[in-house]
């Protein structure tokens, strides 16, 4: 093939695919998503997976969702640029990582609206939420107090983030109100989703004689091997019962489906406003699985009291009085802790194990 | 065996420059039935993997960012190759220079001396090249295989760097998050084009480019290094040190791969994160052998690789193909050339001639 030919070719094959490109281009408005996992963790990303096909139901014809999996926190800037700079009307960015790639290309593209997850810096076009999930983790840890043989828990953590930690905390303080005896090992696996490493961590903890695996990654690893191991868990993110049917007590599911249709409809209707939204179990971006059979009718009754509780308001995850493991004061008696100690806590409650890395 | 493999006596040495086009060419057929049985058209899929991602000015740009830190790392670490040095912690080596480079900010962030980013990038040298010098010395002393010293060194590294930057690297007024402060404008590698994100680390690895040619071909320890690498004996007889080319190569590998971590720090991602790298260590060592260990050919190689990641992006935004297409994309060129390498090198014969005799 000569030289000319060669070139011939390039041209004919970029010509038929910007005929192709044009023809795919329409009036329905773009709108993206940005996934840190693949889509197949049955966890996080899985979970806004499930938002977007809701907003893409909800809207039908009118939108055109797209997503990207498995972007790498570090270079994903140049995707949510390139989304951006497609036309897209509002892109979600479902990571904590992406949060200052997300506010570079906002400042650059003021007309595009932009949804960053559990981040904590605004603009004009970005919007945060994030989901308590603590508060189902408070829940979960009446339920695994009222369980307990051994009276050792196994929680095996991402990273020492306020986020994780929070959880940790809410989970100990509940566990410890229906079993002052309970104390709580934390293996910190340093990754989101990694079923291997997530694997392991649960058997170190089944090891060390923790009969309840509470998990705070994304893979259903963890479950598989409490149910080989003939203990229980607790599910991430998602409904994992398939994983482990006789050992998943309940799952803490994230909902995102409601907050991403609401606010795709406000972008749509030109109602949409930068803000920050944090929703529990009252406003549904928090949800519990079917509890196992196996959990007695009493513990089941309690744990559905602690959730109508919290979604009344009546019940309060962090009053006080909190004892951190230190020993000094975390609240006092009448206190609870605000969303600001909240959303920067970085000590143990009394009850668990081992140092919190710093 | 009715096969037998054996070796080529002569084998063309045109045939060496020309197998990374012929893998090329192979991937992409391979890639059409690929792209046919996703159900998607092949000609739209490879125009968006190989032309949609240049189309415009700031695009071009970015495979320029993407290619900076794969054909740093490469050069340095083609160089080993071709002594028989088989160095592929560079990841690592990235990584402890994106530390030591950019703990000069961290320590002293409210410097405004144009001389801050020179000793940034002098730093980051010296950490990457400290981080190789490891394997050097147990490879020097007790003759441990710098293969697993130097991998396993990879993820100490990684493990360093979640350490500082859950610990005392974290931003003060970042509630506990894990990243350091953005990076002030002194820190920050200067943009070569305004609009773009490319920096000045593409010089850097331009100039590496050069460097390397001309030590490889032109000078004394380029001769040494390649003498060794194909005649350790005939190098032993003309005097020259196996030692000290082994130090020599691996601080040399070291100190490309810690100014490409700390140019990634302090260009594009412009500040400390949990993860730096998306793998670029580990891609330069395909980019290496694409490149055919030749500087040059290492160029064209990174701007290669560097185009299937963000092609990659841009088929998932535009087609919806998932993100496995891009691995099984690179990992089908490095096949390819094996294979073909392989291919130029041996020969297959029948082997039924012999069958009586034997």
């Amino acid at each position: 093939m000569t030289r000319k030919q060669l070139s011939g070719l390039v041209s004919a094959v970029a010509l038929a695919g910007g005929l192709l490109m044009g023809g795919t281009a329409a009036a329905e408005d773009k709108i993206g998503f940005i996934y840190v996992g693949p889509i197949g963790d049955h966890g996080w990303t899985y979970r806004h997976e499930l938002g977007r096909q809701a907003v893409q139901n909800e809207f039908g014809d009118k939108v055109k969702t797209t997503y990207v999996e498995s972007v790498k926190e570090s270079s994903s800037e140049p995707v949510i640029r390139q989304m951006a700079a497609d036309g897209y009307k509002l892109i979600y960015t479902t990571s904590f990582g992406f949060m200052n790639p997300t506010l570079k290309v906002a400042k650059q593209f003021p007309d595009v609206k932009f949804e960053h997850a559990t981040g904590y810096k605004r603009a004009d076009n970005v919007s945060t939420y994030s989901s308590r999930f603590y508060e189902g983790r408070y829940v979960v840890g009446k339920i695994a107090g009222k369980m307990t043989k051994s009276n050792v828990i196994g929680y095996i953590g991402s990273f020492p983030i306020p986020e994780v930690v929070r959880g940790i905390n809410a989970m100990t303080l509940a566990a410890r109100s229906v079993n002052p005896d309970v104390t709580v090992k934390v293996a910190w696996v340093n990754t989101w989703y990694d079923p291997g490493k997530e694997g392991d961590a649960a058997k170190a903890l089944i090891d060390q004689g923790a009969d309840i695996i509470l998990q705070h990654t994304d893979s259903p690893a963890p479950l598989q091997v409490a149910e080989n191991r003939g203990v229980w868990a607790v599910g991430q993110a998602s409904d994992m019962t398939k994983f482990a049917p006789k050992a998943q007590l309940t799952a803490i599911i994230d909902n995102w489906d409601g907050y991403y249709v609401a606010r795709t409809k406000a972008v749509l209707d030109g109602s949409w406003k930068s803000e920050d939204t944090w929703g529990g179990l009252k406003s549904g971006m928090v949800e519990l699985a079917p509890y196992n059979d196996a959990i007695p009718a009493d513990v089941v009754a309690l744990a559905e009291e602690t959730r109508k509780g919290i979604e009344a308001g009546t019940i309060m995850p962090f009053a006080g009085p909190i004892t951190k493991q230190d020993g000094s004061v975390g609240a006092k008696e009448g206190e609870s802790l605000d969303d600001g100690v909240l959303l920067g806590m970085n000590w143990y409650v009394e009850g668990v194990e081992g140092q919190l890395p710093k | 065996m009715l096969l037998k493999i054996e070796k080529r006596a002569e084998y063309s040495k045109s045939m060496v420059y020309l197998t990374p086009i012929i893998a090329l060419v192979l991937t992409v057929l391979t890639s059409i039935v690929l792209f046919e049985s996703l159900g998607v058209n092949p000609i739209e899929a490879l125009y968006q993997f190989f032309i949609a991602p240049l189309d415009t000015q700031y695009e071009f740009s970015e495979l320029f960012v993407k290619a900076t830190p794969l054909i740093l790392c490469a050069i340095g670490l083609s160089v080993g190759f071709r002594a028989n040095v088989w160095n592929i912690g560079a990841e690592g080596q990235l990584t402890m220079g994106a530390i030591v480079g950019s703990s000069l900010f961290i320590y002293f962030p409210e410097t405004d001396s144009v001389f801050l980013l020179p000793a940034m990038i002098i730093m980051g040298a010296l950490g990457g090249a400290a981080w190789a010098a490891i394997p050097a010395f147990f490879k020097t002393r007790f003759n441990a295989n710098e293969i697993l010293t130097s991998l396993m060194l990879v993820y100490v590294a990684l493990l360093l760097l979640s350490l500082l930057i859950h610990g005392p690297w974290r931003d003060p007024a970042g509630f506990n998050f894990p990243e350091s402060q953005t990076f002030s404008e002194s820190a920050d590698m200067p943009i070569l084009i305004s609009g773009t994100r490319m920096h000045f680390g593409t010089l850097l690895a331009l100039f590496a480019v050069f460097g390397a040619w001309i030590m490889m071909a032109r000078t004394l320890i380029g001769f040494q290094i390649k003498v060794i690498g194909e005649a350790p004996r005939a190098g032993g007889y003309a005097g020259f040190s196996q030692k000290k080319i082994i130090w020599f190569t691996l601080l040399f590998a070291g100190a490309l791969s810690g100014i490409a971590g700390l140019s990634e720090v302090s260009g594009p991602i412009d500040q400390v994160v949990p993860s730096i790298s998306p793998g670029y260590g580990f891609t330069a060592i395909i980019v290496a052998f694409l490149g055919r260990l030749h500087p040059v050919g290492i160029f064209f190689a990174g701007l290669l690789m560097a185009l299937t990641y963000l092609g990659g992006e841009t088929a998932q935004i535009n087609l919806g193909l998932p993100v496995a297409v891009t691995g099984v994309f690179q990992g089908m060129v490095l096949f390819f050339l094996l294979a073909c390498d392989v291919l130029v090198h041996y020969r297959f014969r029948l082997n039924i001639a012999r069958k009586a005799t034997s």
